[in-house]
């Protein structure tokens, strides 16, 4: 029988959360890792018992750890990022220029064949390539260096490259998201870049449709059809049909059009789920109520999804990468909050049950399926 | 022979007990102390000193015969009774919150 196993990064640590394919019975590990943040960890699609995670903070900065054995036991491997060459300047936030600075891994994303080759997103905004299991990194300088690098400007966040898609049917060709500098694509592998950015608007920023400058939150795509993206940027929902040439909103009738993740169904390319939050000063849900939104129609049309959620006095953020879905036949959704708590969805969002209700604040999410 | 108290989180990183015992070739100075650490437990590379900077983490400090020495230079020499392993080196998570 198939089960899932969930991977929660954590203020304070990491824990492994594990079901059977009911979902309704689970046990949690953990923490990993105590004391530090721990701002992802993803799984080999290659190797599932092959874990990456990165935990850091400000005492002791950032160390990257694998696993071997589906995160019970973990052992430390390379954590020197250094930007290749001259590493250069960036915009501060006070527009003066600002050298580029290793601060901490924001998303690893293990390559879908490959077990020993990973990447990692890192602040101030870079890729990173292991092939040798995350021993040693390698920076693939061509996103920094494409032309508009210098005028990258931090978010609230900092300069943090936060999303890695990995195109599996178009060999090289590759997507990040930066905040708050906008949506990249590489067609030969991560050496060359260009800003796909073209359809948003931002009223932020001094040209609200400029080529970069885009505070892009997440992206995300469907396996069986990478050429449809879908993004949630801070303000707005938007939607690609042409790997990121250009972009429509569909916000449709959402509450709030500002929120963090974005997911697709794994079995139906056109349901997609977010999470409504109200403002980007005020970072929890309108009204109060948690409520994940799914579209099953691409965007545009959105239902709430309410069911097992708290519907008042809610004040709670979800994270960029705080929600997942498995590949199981009813397909289980999966989110953490600021709360500490774990939601999980086993039937595609129609209801909601906690699987953890006080850990730390949650900072990731990810899910395996599991035979 | 140089005794090395670690703060808590790195014993753990690099599977050692609180105090450690390191072997260290000529002067005995900050650096030369982080320097066989980081040779004996590869795990430690980079917690203590930036990879980019070489220099002291600001949350961390170095503490030895009950004065902070974080401020020496690197190549400084330790006390007499650091070098003489009769009292340990203490590198420490500073006291913070969050």
């Amino acid at each position: 029988m198939s089960k899932v196993r969930v991977l929660v990064g954590t203020r304070k640590g990491a824990f492994v959360l594990t079901s059977d394919g009911a979902r309704r019975q689970w046990s949690v590990e953990g923490p990993h890792f105590a004391g530090w943040e721990v701002f992802h960890m993803k799984g080999s699609p290659a190797e599932p018992d092959r874990i990456y995670a990165a935990p850091g903070g400000g005492w002791f900065g950032q160390v990257i750890q694998r696993s071997e054995d589906g995160g019970r036991t973990w052992n430390a491997v390379g954590n020197e990022f250094k930007y290749e060459g001259e590493a250069g300047t960036h915009q501060w936030y006070d527009g003066t220029p600002h050298p580029w600075e290793f601060a901490r891994v924001w998303h690893l994303e293990p390559d879908s064949l490959d077990p020993d080759t990973v990447y990692a997103g890192v602040e101030d905004a870079a890729l990173f390539r292991s092939t040798d299991g995350g021993k040693s990194w390698r920076e693939l300088p061509g996103l920094r260096r494409h032309g508009t690098g210098p005028s990258w400007q931090p978010g609230a966040g900092g300069l943090c490259l936060h999303t890695i898609l990995l195109d599996p049917q178009t060999a090289g060709r590759m997507y990040v998201a930066i905040s708050a500098a906008g949506a990249f694509r590489s067609d030969d592998h991560g050496e060359t870049w260009r800003p796909i950015n073209r359809g948003l608007r931002s009223q932020g920023i001094p040209d609200e449709d400029a080529e970069v400058g885009h505070c892009v939150h997440h992206i995300a795509m469907h396996p069986a059809r990478p050429g449809v993206l879908f993004m949630q940027k801070h303000w707005d929902v938007m939607r690609s049909d042409d790997a990121g040439e250009s972009w429509r909103e569909i916000s449709g009738n959402l509450p709030s059009d500002f929120g963090f993740p974005i997911e697709v169904h794994p079995a139906e390319p056109e349901t997609i789920y977010v999470v409504p939050i109200k403002s980007d000063s005020e970072h929890y849900p309108p009204d109060a109520r948690l409520r994940v939104y799914r579209s099953r129609s691409g965007g545009d049309e959105w239902e709430a999804l309410t069911d097992g959620l708290p519907q008042r006095d809610c004040y709670v953020n979800v994270l960029r990468d705080a929600m997942a879905v498995d590949a199981l036949d009813a397909c289980g959704v999966y989110f953490g909050t600021t709360g500490g708590q774990v939601y999980v969805s086993p039937d595609a969002g129609d209801t909601w049950a906690p699987i953890v209700r006080d850990l730390p604040a949650v900072l990731s999410v990810e899910v395996q399926t599991l035979p | 022979m140089i005794r090395v108290v670690l703060p808590a989180p790195l014993c753990t990183l690099a599977r050692v007990e609180r105090e450690i015992t390191l072997d260290v070739e000529g002067d005995v100075t900050q650096r030369a102390v982080i320097d066989a650490l980081e040779a004996d437990y590869p795990a430690l590379r980079g917690t203590i000193r930036d990879y980019a900077t070489q220099r002291r983490r600001p949350f961390i400090r170095f503490f030895a015969c009950e004065q902070d020495l974080s401020h020496e230079a690197p190549d400084a020499p330790l006390p007499a009774p650091v070098a003489a392993g009769d009292e340990p080196y203490l590198i420490v998570g500073a006291m913070a919150g969050g």
